[in-house]
């Protein structure tokens, strides 16, 4: 069933709307409701594709499913529609002004009223797809203040990888810390580039949130697990940032494991035809994060790579 | 004085960005201004140079005092101020967003450290900042109360002589803003809002560089006379009452910046944008001042188009009690 969680009058002769959609089965006392959300970045296209398959293949399957899974394709739909990753309008990062409020701007209202919403769910799993410019391997991410809460939930996402990092108290700001104050087991996942849909991941987060939904005893359909993440605990991740600005061409692949000192690509000045900068590996690993869009300036971000440790 | 350039970016096709600083004086480090870090902070960047322009007059004459030294920096973000963007030309992210910055991190924090590195040590910090909504404000100056070890920038306050002290208290997402960063650092940091940011008001940039001069006279760095300016009131800005539009269409405001009003006093109204009707009215709930105006012309649910100072000053710190109020009062026609 098709519901509107948010609605505000633009200028013009429309309405501001942000939409869920309820998929519900059986539903009791005990049984348990998950949301899927995604599009708050409105550049972030990934979890269109996730949303899309969930709802088509939870209501074909009614039988195999219990409880409630809610699904918000589009928080900042004006974004999406428009191709811009923020809110329009404010020009401001949506995922930067949570949990909102019902007496500030639209977009602040718009985050109250997300937040209200999605209160009182058992499981969050909020979708992002990087940016244009960084391309990531499917991975969940979760500040080491809620990793001992949320882990176990991490590792059923069927991703490649799970990356618990430092809080910053800028991501205080963010729906999945909003959400977690309020008791809302959060997980944010992040996975493929921005602008473009990847099939193969989206199919494999699909696979992982129908584990997550068994594991909860909510869907007793099929399962098609195929990966088993590795988890950043103890293992350093580098950043590997340019310093010469010009044309990135990687020449290690996206997933790679790459030795210390290895090249992972140049960076040339077209102009001149020269190699203004050799881009090597600052350690053994993992090359999860690898840089899309080839224009970089001083600084822009190129890969990172988690750090190869042999098991003790 | 001294012309440096404290950061340099590069980029593939455009010369390298220079951030260009003045220092004038020597000795301790005793107050830097910093202006545009937006590209449409253009008031901002003209602010600055006003005072450039003043202080090295000031400066020729013999009027800073000695051991003090000041620093100014026009512009940390002209990629974009030429271009005409907002935020960063690459990722459209915000400089002041990125506080303290990193060195080894993306390209705006490494100019968030860069400059960063160069202005943290001084005793005072102004920053010349924007709202994010378009609008008039009556000049301000404001700052973050980021808890205990405040009361010197707080009474400090007065000192521009400014008809307006605001405090306010910070939120997760100030937290990377110069400001905020320069306070944590021990800086006395303060924002200073002038009427407009796109726009050069001359009279609002004569009253920001006043005021700036007002406050380095009031803290001793340079010897001069300048007349008192006007009486600072302080306020929280919680206190302040928000004009909230309840409907969407065309505005048509009667209210300016600055404008004394008695409560019933009307302060717009939005017609519909195909039939030219009205559609609602709002009345100030209040006597006071109108302290910001929206100036655009079409609205959208939910848009603050006026902040009103209360006339009634109370509470024992000369702040303006009341918890938030934000006040959606409506004629409807
Ligand atoms: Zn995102």
């Amino acid at each position: 069933m098709i519901k509107p969680v948010y609605t505000a009058a633009l200028p013009v002769m429309e309405n501001f709307v942000i939409q869920k959609n309820r998929i519900e089965n059986n539903v009791g006392e005990n049984t348990k409701r998950v949301c899927i959300v995604t599009g708050t970045h409105g550049d972030e296209l990934e979890g269109q594709y996730v949303c899309a398959r969930l709802a088509k293949l939870l209501n074909e399957e009614k039988d195999k499913f219990s409880g409630t899974v809610d699904i918000y394709p589009a928080l900042n739909p004006l974004g999406i529609d428009s191709v811009t990753r923020g809110f329009p309008m404010f020009d401001l990062d949506m995922n930067r002004i949570f949990p909102g409020s019902p007496t500030g701007s639209l977009a602040e209202a718009a985050a109250h009223n997300i937040v209200r919403d999605i209160e009182g769910a058992d499981i969050c799993i909020d979708i992002h797809s990087s940016n244009i410019y960084l391309r990531e391997i499917p991975q969940v991410r979760v500040s080491e203040q809620t990793a001992d809460g949320l882990l176990q939930y991490a590792l059923m996402l069927n991703t490649d990888f799970v990356w618990i990092h430092a809080a910053a108290t800028v991501l205080e700001s963010t729906l999945a810390h909003a959400l977690n104050l309020r008791g809302v087991k959060t997980l944010v996942v992040e996975m493929g580039v921005g602008m473009r849909i990847t099939e193969g991941y989206c199919t494999q987060l699909v696979d992982g949130i129908l584990n997550l939904l068994y594991k909860l005893g909510m869907w007793s359909g099929r399962l098609r697990l195929t990966r088993s993440p590795i988890v950043s605990k103890d293992r350093n991740v580098s950043f590997v940032n340019s310093d010469a600005a010009g044309v990135f061409i990687p020449h290690a692949a996206h997933g790679d494991y790459v030795g210390a000192n290895d090249c992972i690509g140049t960076i040339i000045d077209p102009l001149t035809g020269n190699i203004a900068e050799t881009v090597v590996a600052p350690c053994e690993g993992f090359v999860f994060t690898l840089r899309e869009y080839p224009v970089v300036f001083g600084g822009s971000l190129l890969a990172r790579i988690l750090e190869y440790k042999k098991d003790a | 004085m001294l012309k440096e350039t404290i950061y340099s970016i590069k980029s593939p096709y455009r010369q390298s960005m220079d951030i260009t600083a003045y220092t004038f004086g020597g000795g301790e480090p005793s107050c830097c201004i910093v202006g545009a870090l937006r590209g449409n902070e253009i008031q901002q960047m003209a602010i600055c140079a006003q005072l450039v322009n003043t202080l090295k007059r000031l400066e020729e004459n013999g009027c800073l005092v000695d051991g003090k030294r000041i620093m100014i920096i026009p512009c940390a973000n002209y990629y974009s101020m030429n271009i005409g963007k907002r935020f960063w030309t690459m990722d459209n992210t915000d400089i002041n967003r990125m506080f303290p910055g990193y060195d080894q991190g993306e390209t705006t924090q490494r100019i968030a450290d860069g400059l960063f590195k160069s202005i943290c040590d001084y005793k005072y910090g102004v920053q010349m900042a924007s709202f994010y909504l378009e609008g008039e404000f009556l000049p301000h100056i404001k700052m973050m109360d980021t808890g205990s070890g405040k009361q010197e920038t707080y009474e400090s306050l007065t000192d521009f002589g400014l008809p307006y002290g605001i405090i306010r208290t910070p939120i997760p997402y100030d937290t990377a803003t110069l400001n905020y960063n320069w306070q944590v650092w021990g800086c006395h940091a303060f924002s200073m809002f002038a009427a407009y940011t796109d726009h050069i008001g001359r009279q609002s940039t004569q009253t920001a560089v006043n005021s700036v001069l007002r406050f380095l006279i009031a803290k001793g760095i340079i010897k001069w006379t300048l007349h008192p300016g006007s009486h600072t009131r302080i306020i929280k800005e919680e206190s302040m009452c928000n004009m909230q539009t309840t409907f969407a269409g065309i505005l048509k405001k009667h209210a300016k910046a600055g404008e004394d009003v008695n409560e019933g006093d009307l302060l717009c109204e939005i017609s519909h944008p195909l039939e030219g009707h009205t559609l609602g009215r709002i009345v100030s709930p209040i006597n006071g001042t109108v302290f910001f105006a929206y100036n655009k012309q079409l609205v959208m649910e939910h848009t603050d188009v006026f902040k009103i100072v209360p006339s009634v000053e109370v509470g024992a710190t000369g702040a303006a009690a009341g918890g938030a109020r934000r006040v959606q009062l409506w004629m409807d026609v």
